[in-house]
């Protein structure tokens, strides 16, 4: 830049292109105006000064002794800020190397472009102004001396210091009439939304290009519809055709029609085509070949096309980025040498492989960004999704396909080549590169206090404590997280009852839902057995195709903690094979097109599962009762006869042993011996999720008439029907037939029912998730929860005070989290994503809240 | 909740003196109120030729539950369903034991002002106890009586006679009969006997329980075959004490979400008594067999992948060229222990540095056990369901990678040595599989060659001819395919500097 035009800016004011995510160092001596500038052109909050942060450590700004832990403060709250994609602007004096270096390095580190601005005002000048302030006055002359001395100095060495920008405002005018202007990263297209056809590694292969275009309905390179296609790199060498394919694509770019990112191929035919010297080797012996036959200009409007390739695009508002070689979420939209080497040739673990080639690391496994990363490099013979990332290089050079992703609609279109171009040297990897899913989910996904984002309800907090015991109940026990897609949620139970001698009562059930606005409801009889939750496959081809179980189970049977249900795989696996045979004479696969069920059910008797507890607990209750009463009852016979007065305790003895006598018959009620299956009861009341769906929300009379079909059809006698009424919340009469229907089921000594909405996640008027179940459990049943005596009016009177609070919180959280799991499954997310939210159900679940709720 | 005491007598020797030795008229009911309810006297039957009387406590289950707040775990949770829901009211358990001390404590002091000369005296006793919860059932029952004079009848009370198949409850039928001891003596060995029978950990009890025990047991309990029982189990509900500050509740609410025992899930961690045992000799072997192992590798970091209460790291500590130990486990309660064992809290900052715990667990990957010399998993893959196993074998060879792995796992064919083990039974009570020599190998040989390592096997402990050793020990070995390329490279560099130095 000559003199004269420098004087011509310096009055209209020069234009300072900063980018929006980078690292910005103002350069200048003490005095020379930083901070003012800074002010002027940033944000408050962008910019940090090393004297702020000298106050902050030494509560003097102007403490030079504490300059060390200033700066390490300033450091660090740049990376912070950086990390989270802040752009920020470092105020201080910055005019020795050392210092810029360090700023550099940060911003490498954070994968940022670092920026200098550098304020070159006169010695004179920097003077004036510390003079007039009363915190600088004394400093000496020579300290601005030395600035200006260590600026000029600087100067020319910015550029190779690393600043990818480095603007010089010579002179006080010149700073004061300077005018900042952000501009976007080049990677950033997030306004562009598509819809797009992302291409994979093309190789040359022109003809196969041809007619994936044609297929995806290109037509001379433009789509009618206006799609933009998009190419993952690697068109050039080893194929048949590269000037071909290179034409296409860069007329398709130049008019707007495509995007581009460049490969390793590309980068290395650019070097090439700049008269570096490089191998001819992996097929660029064959591209010279071709260029050579094709003119100057060609070779040039190529060289320039590869050159200007950007190494990766954010598109459509952050949702999907494409690359050559795959990129972690923290590089997306990051600028620098690394991530540019990502994006062009992935990351290697440092090992090499038998070829001695080295081994990949797997990237994609570690990947849980929410952005969809496209990509292309690794050849694979099918293109399939890994935590949303996928691989598009299918090989068409070497004899595979050429593969086109069409997004946001995710589908899948390619056209098979025409030969095989070009021997590989190894054989297709038979997986994606990231590996697959059927390798553990990390402990990061899960560990420690997490807020999983729901759907329904919102952001829901885990505690780390509770996570600690989910992480060991999952660990030690549970099923494999693959076949682990849901867990129940609890239920909270109706409100206290006041009607003499109940605690429970529908009657609180009803009103409660009335006042939520829901008008209608089912009441589904409580079966008193297990909670069981049933994946059924409908073969195991299925399993391994939608579950990844490769030659195993074909399905699981799995309780609220998701351990197995039965020790014996047999057993089972016995379970699932009639419930198969239920949904194929029901229909059902066709019907709901899907090739597996997730269903929820009840698994009984109780005391095939709580055996244990039952002798340990609940007739160890009634054992002790039984044999202490008789004699102290007989004890009190006898003195009364002799004429002692015993006042009350012989009837209160008479009434407490009368009450561990039903205890006992309560529990008994739930227990019978079992052989095997025989005499084992399995009765389903919902189906979750079918393939591709979650059926959460079908109302429950659709959900029943689908699950009575599969009672219906089973021949085997392992499955077992729900009786339910359906009752108007608002009609009298209704819910009167609903009370007796309890009290009748209740009085024969049944465990109660659950009320639900007859809609399906509901919401009530606040737009807040109703309960989407409650419990009323019979008077009879109770004893089991609250102990034998919890009838007594004293007791019941105690008993009333009960907290429900945090059990309805509690169940609406699990809820949602439980949808959440199902809907993330129904879309096909990564395990990770469906394990998450299963997890979150586990931890809350040890959230301290009243067992007898 | 109940018991008889009954006596018999003679017109000059009444059997009515039971009212004096106790204190208690026998023509009045009376009540006394106690920290855990109402005890109630009375008496069935007074004449001079039988007098019976009945000791009746109305348990307050409110007061139960109100004192038990954050108190232990056991059978009586702050937050456990079982806390509501016990036998407490019913059973002849702790309870009654501290009634009987309370309402009758004159007659076990053996005082009796109004007829001095009663309280010296043997008579005719008849204890029964209709419900008495006796941990170590019948025969030990009889064991703990026998021995003090008494003629025991003992009889099992069945869980349900609705379901026989259930077997036998924890609670006899108990009558014990003796012409030879006086009441004091009796009263004293019920109070101390009933806990002792309930060895139940729900109570907290105070630390001046060993003056108790002391006071109670003059005279009959230094002499009695099974003191040591006695002693370890009366003063066990102690252990509690020393408890309760670690115990989380998480897992015991997780165990009741499945309608299962507290034991069948929070089990990572034997019980306490057991683990301050002295280390079984294969337990030391097995140690000596990991750290000569360590040592022939020249590993340096070194993680100990489900770690348990610490042993091995602590084993670790004592030679400095383990310069970095870190104690793994899914346990948050075996972490705990260990940190305690290791005294980690008081450890001085050098000796702090070279060791970590943290919970994690296998089935997962985790960055934290990537770059470490060695890892060990000693008795840890039995304790996994084998459709898990692909994930541990990832976790550890495909993700964690370190350059040496050790793997300890029982050699089921050994068992049969094992004289306590019934045929057919596994070690402990979570081994999910016990794998015989080939299996082992089988499943190393698969996994060395999936990941890249080279594997060796060594026995621990006796190496039987026949079944081979108790202990089986795989070492893996990453292949040296990048050691050779990083040799190299230091061949290399060392030639290079040797040029320059000439």
């Amino acid at each position: 830049m000559t003199q004269t035009q420098e004087r011509t800016e310096d009055v209209q004011g020069r234009t300072l292109p900063v980018t929006d995510l980078s690292l910005v160092v103002l350069i200048g001596a003490s005095g020379s105006g930083k901070s003012t500038f800074a002010r002027r052109h940033f944000q408050p909050t962008e910019v940090i000064s090393s004297d702020f942060c000298r106050g902050l450590v030494a509560d003097d700004e102007n403490d030079q002794s504490a300059s060390r832990d200033a700066f390490d403060v300033l450091h660090y709250i740049a990376g912070k800020r950086l990390a989270a994609g802040r752009r920020t602007v470092v105020d201080a004096t910055s005019v020795q190397q050392e210092s810029r270096r360090q700023l550099v390095d940060l911003a490498k580190k954070y994968d940022v472009l670092p920026i200098a601005i550098v304020l070159d005002v006169p010695e004179e000048v920097c003077a004036e102004r510390n003079a007039g302030r009363t915190d600088r006055a004394d400093m000496p002359r020579r300290v601005i001396q030395r600035h200006t001395r260590e600026l000029r100095r600087s100067l020319r060495h910015l550029e190779r210091e690393g600043f990818r920008k480095v603007h010089v405002l010579r002179g006080v005018e010149a700073v004061e009439n300077a005018t900042v202007v952000t501009e976007k990263r080049f990677n950033d297209l997030t306004h562009l939304t598509g819809p797009f056809d992302i291409i994979g590694d093309i190789h040359g292969c022109s003809s196969e290009l041809e007619a994936l275009l044609g297929k995806l309905g290109y037509v001379d390179g433009a789509h009618p519809d206006g799609r933009t296609a998009v190419f993952v790199g690697d068109l050039v060498d080893r194929g048949p055709d590269t000037p071909g394919v290179l034409r296409r694509v860069m007329s398709m770019v130049a008019s707007g029609d495509a995007l581009c990112v460049p490969g390793n191929h590309e980068n290395k035919l650019g070097r090439w085509l700049k008269g570096r010297k490089v191998q001819h080797t992996h097929g660029l012996a064959e591209t010279v070949e071709q260029l050579e036959r094709e003119d100057d200009a060609f070779r040039t409007q190529v060289r320039e096309f590869v050159d200007g390739l950007v190494s990766h695009y954010v598109l459509d508002g952050g949702r999907l980025v494409v690359c050559h070689a795959g990129l972690p979420e923290k590089y997306h939209g990051r600028t620098s040498g690394r991530v540019r080497s990502h994006a062009l040739y992935g990351d290697t673990t440092g090992e090499t492989d038998e070829f001695g080639l080295p081994v990949r690391y797997p990237w994609a496994e570690d990947y849980r960004g929410r952005a969809a990363v496209v990509y292309g490099h690794t050849p694979v013979p099918q293109a399939t999704w890994l935590n949303n990332t996928i691989c598009l290089d299918t090989g068409a050079v070497f004899g595979g396909k050429l593969t086109a992703l069409r997004w946001p609609e995710r589908e899948l279109v390619d056209v098979p080549a025409e030969r095989v171009w070009y021997e590989p040297t190894k054989p297709l990897a038979s997986e994606a590169p990231g590996g697959h899913e059927g390798r553990p989910l990390d402990l990061a996904d899960v560990h420690g206090r997490r807020t999983v984002e729901t759907r329904h309800a919102g952001r829901i907090t885990v505690r780390e404590e509770n996570a600690a015991a989910a992480l060991e109940v999952m660990s030690r026990f549970a099923v494999d997280p693959r076949l682990l897609p849901y867990l129940p949620p609890t239920m909270a139970p109706t409100a206290t009852s006041r009607i003499e001698g109940y605690l429970e009562h529908p009657a609180e059930a009803f009103a409660q839902y009335a006042a939520d606005g829901v008008a209608r409801v089912v009441c589904e009889e409580k079966h008193m057995g297990s909670r069981a939750v049933a994946l059924v496959c409908r073969d195991a081809a299925a399993a391994d195709e939608r579950f990844g179980v490769t030659g195993g189970p074909t399905g699981s049977l799995y309780t609220r903690t998701g351990r197995p249900f039965f020790d014996d795989e047999a057993m089972t696996e016995e379970v699932l094979a009639r419930v198969r045979r239920s949904a194929d004479e029901a229909g059902l696969w066709d019907e709901l097109e899907t090739d597996w069920l997730l269903l929820d059910a009840e698994l009984m008797p109780w005391s095939l599962k709580a055996s244990g507890l039952l002798r340990t607990q609940y007739a160890a209750v009634g054992a002790a009762s039984g044999a202490a009463f008789p004699g102290a009852l007989a004890a009190l016979e006898g003195a009364a006869a002799r004429g002692v007065d015993v006042g009350d305790l012989l009837s209160r003895q008479r009434d407490r042993a009368a009450d561990a006598a039903a205890f006992t018959e309560a529990y008994r009620r739930y227990c019978w011996p079992t052989e095997g299956l025989e005499g084992v009861r399995l009765a389903p009341f919902q189906i979750l999720a079918v393939r591709g769906r979650s059926l959460t929300a079908l109302p429950h009379d659709e959900q029943l008439s689908l699950i009575d079909r599969l009672v219906e059809h089973d021949g085997s006698g392992l499955l077992q029907t729900t009786r339910r009424l359906f009752v108007d919340t608002g009609d009298a009469e209704s819910v009167r037939a609903g009370i007796d229907w309890w009290l009748e089921m209740t009085g024969r000594g049944g465990e109660g029912m659950v009320v639900k909405p007859a809609g399906a996640v509901v919401r009530d008027a606040r737009g807040r998730l109703v309960q989407p179940g409650i419990k009323c459990r019979g008077r009879e049943y109770l004893r089991i929860i609250y102990g034998p005596e919890y009838t007594r009016p004293d007791n019941l009177a105690r008993l009333r005070h009960r907290f429900l609070g945090h059990k309805r919180s509690l169940a609406v959280r699990e809820y949602a989290l439980g949808l959440e799991a199902l809907d993330r499954l129904a879309e096909g997310e990564p395990l990770w994503r469906v394990h998450e939210a299963v997890f979150g159900v586990l931890a809350l679940e040890s959230e301290p809240v009243d067992p007898r709720l | 909740m109940f018991l008889t005491i009954s006596t018999t007598g003679t017109p000059e020797r009444p059997a009515t003196d039971l009212g004096f030795l106790l204190h208690k008229h026998p023509d009045n009911a009376q009540a006394f109120s106690t920290s855990y309810g109402t005890a109630h006297v009375l008496y069935p039957e007074a004449s001079a030729e039988r007098c019976t009387v009945a000791l009746l406590l109305e348990v307050d289950a409110v007061a139960l539950v109100r004192r038990g707040k954050g108190k232990g775990r056991g059978g009586a949770p702050d937050a456990a369903l079982a806390q509501y829901v016990n036998d407490r009211p019913y059973a002849a358990s702790s309870l009654l034991a501290v009634a009987l001390s309370s309402v009758f404590s004159s007659a076990m002091k053996g005082t009796c002002r109004a007829r001095p000369e009663l309280p010296g005296a043997v008579r005719p006793l008849r204890i029964e106890i209709p419900a008495l919860p006796a941990r170590g059932g019948p025969d030990l029952v009889r064991g703990l009586f026998e021995p003090l004079g008494w003629t025991v009848t003992v009889d099992a009370v069945p869980l349900d006679t609705g379901f026989p198949e259930w077997g036998d409850s924890r609670y006899v039928r108990l009558v014990l009969e003796s012409e030879e001891r006086t009441l004091a003596e009796a009263l004293r060995h019920l109070y101390v006997l009933l806990p002792v029978l309930d060895d139940a950990k729900h109570y907290w009890v105070a630390p001046d329980e060993v003056d108790k025990l002391l006071r109670a047991g003059e005279g009959w309990l230094p002499g009695h075959p099974e003191h040591k029982l006695i002693t370890s189990r009366y003063l066990s509900r102690r252990w509690s004490l020393t408890r309760q500050a670690m115990e989380r509740l998480e897992l015991v609410r997780l165990a009741e979400t499945d309608d299962s025992e507290v034991e069948e899930i929070d089990n990572a961690v034997e019980a306490e008594h057991e683990t301050e045992e002295k280390p079984t000799p294969l337990a030391v072997q097995r140690r000596d067999a990991i750290i000569a192992a360590l040592r022939s590798a020249g590993a340096a970091r070194v993680l100990d992948l489900g770690c348990g209460q610490g042993q091995l790291v602590q084993a670790l500590l004592k030679d400095p060229r383990f310069t970095e130990i870190v104690g793994v486990d899914v346990s948050v309660r075996a972490l705990t222990i260990a940190s305690r064992r290791l005294k980690l809290d008081r450890m001085g900052e050098r000796q702090a540095s070279r060791v970590r715990l943290f919970q994690g667990s296998l089935a997962y990957t985790d960055k934290r056990l990537r770059g470490y010399d060695a890892a060990v998993l000693s008795e840890v893959v039995e304790h996994l369901d084998p459709p898990r196993l692909p994930a541990l074998e990832y976790a550890v060879f495909g993700s964690a990678r370190p350059r040496t792995v050790l793997v300890t796992t029982p050699n089921v064919e050994y068992n049969v040595r094992w004289e306590s083990l019934p045929a057919g039974h596994v070690r402990h009570g979570d081994h999910r599989f016990e794998w015989t020599r080939a299996e082992f190998r089988g499943w190393a040989d698969a996994v060395a060659e999936r990941h890249g390592y080279a594997v060796e096997f060594v026995p621990v402990g006796p190496d039987d001819p026949e079944v081979g050793p108790p202990t089986q020990m795989a070492v893996f070995s990453l292949n040296t395919a990048t050691d050779t390329a990083t040799d190299t490279a230091t061949t290399r560099t060392t030639n290079e500097k040797e040029a320059k130095a000439a």
